[in-house]
């Protein structure tokens, strides 16, 4: 998969751009305050990270599905003046879009450097599952083809995707309960997980069916949290306190066809994956090969699978025995969400699983290891769980990974990033 | 402007939303309609209702009748409800249904996958134990829900007269007795 591109190249700016510093709330369930509160929090935890002063930001951008507070109010109160803002409509493959469009922002030289954030109570407010105010709203326009159906929620939206996998290609629940079961033992080793609980294939299969093919714990958690981080230029990056991640590649909101109803397009268990790893592959230098560490978005268990097999991680249709096989394990060959994920860790569209990975590429990640009279984690690469003498859950030796964003089967975005 | 309640919701079609008006008024008609793409050199039929051709993105089309039968290409079976009227219905089955009418034009994988519930042949929302009879490969026909003058959906019901498959490709995993 590897590409004949010379990685040296000034192309698609790859490598000249970094992450900073990354931040984020508790996840909770009943923050007990604005998205306002929660998105200051998480900007100013990665402003701390990084040790950068309010007046060195000037730009800043968000996403939300009107659940949120945007830039304006957030950057007031933390003594933010802006160059250039953004606040997008959108959830899941927005983080990774929205990095991209930064770095367009200061390549333009709107600005100098960014904060991204989103902020949600995705519990306590609008919850992301549809449950509450949302599954009143009068149906109209093109949803009458859609939530007249009582096909609305995101498991119910994409069911008929993750059936036809197994349908296509044997894939069992067995299998796909797999992509739960390590992601809850990596949240074992993360004191920030909102679910902690290691568990079982039985587990997972034998929990309540919510929508077939998904039980209850094939479906993510919700949760009330904001997450941040702050993007600069290479030139900048090193002069913050920490190793920069830098930016090899990156894509946005790259869509398979018939985007207004994707099933119109097959095969339908498919996603944008297949698209997305032309790109990104391209833009990076490098192929999937090189990919030391995953964070594919896990809003379900099936999120995860299929896109680890359109972007080629392995052969198409073998995602089931991909994902079952122990690579994406903490001490396997290729980790997938180190930090637990949306299954496990908390909700947030994406972005925590990119603060995740900068954290790894640091080899700073915040598991249960010592910490040595320099504030360094010293890691034991023991991925057993906390009362097992284990607690860790650092990628040793990490210098590439990737995130694989999920809007939808039909919608994706990516982001490649090295150690700096 | 066709408004009606229908399972605990407002469903709206807008009068300015001129290809849906269209839609929904062939479907209260029960008379099933699509949009055929009026460029002689291409003439593709699209789902769902649009406002150019995702083949040619030519503007002009006409609405012409289609077959509504066709075989279930993959679905979604709803225990746990999200919206309110229909967790009594539950469980309840999301069909996409392949038509047999451009199955695979213009090129392998494209079709015509029109959405619906799994209903019985008077318009009832399924039985669990009709649910259970339904899966990938089953034949379908269309069924329609009135809901107002100018307003009703299609569902999709077993079509009595086509070959169903023995045993269609059901969910491996029956679960606490679901």
């Amino acid at each position: 998969m590897t590409t004949d591109i010379d990685a040296t190249a000034g192309k698609y700016l790859r490598d000249k751009y970094a992450i900073i510093g990354v931040g984020e709330t508790t996840y909770t369930r009943g923050s007990g305050m604005t998205t306002r509160a929660l998105g200051t929090w998480a900007i100013k935890n990665a402003m701390d990270d990084a040790g950068i002063p309010a007046s060195e930001i000037d730009g800043m951008m968000s996403y939300s599905g009107n659940d949120s507070t945007a830039s304006p109010m957030l950057a007031g109160d933390l003594g933010i003046r802006l160059n250039f803002y953004m606040d997008v409509q959108g959830g899941g493959s927005s983080s990774e879009a929205l990095i991209g469009l930064a770095i367009g922002a200061i390549e333009a030289g709107m600005c100098e450097t960014v904060v991204v954030f989103r902020s949600m109570n995705g519990y306590s407010q609008v919850r992301i599952g549809g449950t509450g105010a949302r599954a009143s709203v009068p149906v109209g326009g093109d949803a009458l083809h859609s939530a007249a159906y009582g096909w609305f929620s995101a498991g119910q939206n994409f069911s008929p995707t993750f059936m036809r996998h197994m349908y296509d290609y044997g894939t069992t629940p067995e299998q796909v309960a797999m992509v739960k079961v390590i992601h809850s033992e990596h949240a074992s080793n993360n004191p920030k997980a909102y679910y902690k609980q290691r568990v079982t294939v039985e587990d997972v299969v034998n929990s309540r069916m919510i929508c077939k093919p998904l039980h209850l714990l094939d479906c993510c958690v919700e949760t009330d949290n904001a997450t941040a981080l702050i993007v600069t230029s290479v030139d900048k990056a090193y002069d913050y306190a920490n190793t920069p991640a830098r930016i090899l590649g990156v894509a946005g909101r790259v869509c398979k066809p018939r985007i207004d109803m994707h099933f119109q397009h097959g095969p339908i268990s498919t996603v944008a994956g297949y698209y997305i790893k032309d790109l990104i592959y391209r833009n990076a230098g490098l192929g999937p090969q090189d990919i030391q560490c995953t964070g594919a978005y896990d809003a379900f268990t099936f999120t995860s699978m299929l896109q680890l097999e359109d972007y080629g991680f392995c052969e198409k249709g073998e995602g089931g025995d991909y994902v079952s096989s122990g690579i994406m394990r903490l001490g396997g060959e290729r980790p997938n969400n180190t930090s637990g994920g949306h299954l496990c860790e908390g909700y947030t569209h994406g972005m925590n699983m990119i603060i995740e990975n900068v954290r790894q590429l640091r080899g700073q990640v915040d598991d249960y290891c010592p910490v040595d009279g320099n504030g360094n984690k010293q890691h034991t690469f023991n991925y057993a769980e906390p009362s097992a003498g284990g607690g860790c859950r650092q990628v040793p030796d990490v210098e590439i990974t990737q995130n694989l964003g999920w809007a939808m089967p039909g919608t994706g975005s990516s982001l490649i990033m090295r150690k700096g | 402007m066709p408004q009606g309640d229908y399972l605990g919701m407002t469903l709206t079609v807008l009068d300015l939303d001129q290809e849906n008006l269209a839609y929904f008024q062939h479907c209260a008609d029960h008379d099933f309609h699509l949009q055929q793409c009026a460029n002689e050199d291409c003439g593709l039929i699209r789902y769902p209702p649009g406002t150019a051709c995702p083949w040619c993105s030519g503007r002009e089309f006409n609405w012409v009748p289609v077959d509504a039968r066709g075989t279930v290409h993959s679905y979604g079976e709803v225990h746990h409800a999200i919206q309110p009227a229909f967790r009594e219905r539950a469980p309840y089955m999301i069909l996409l249904v392949e038509l047999d009418t451009q199955s695979g034009v213009p090129t392998e994988h494209e079709a015509l996958r029109v959405a619906g519930n799994l209903v019985d042949a008077d318009g009832n929302f399924a039985t669990p134990d009709l649910v259970k009879q339904v899966g990938i490969g089953s034949r379908m026909r269309i069924v329609f829900a009135d809901v107002a003058d100018g307003l009703a959906l299609p569902h999709w019901t077993l079509d009595e007269d086509g070959e169903q498959p023995d045993a269609p490709w059901r969910y491996p995993q029956e679960v606490n007795g679901v």
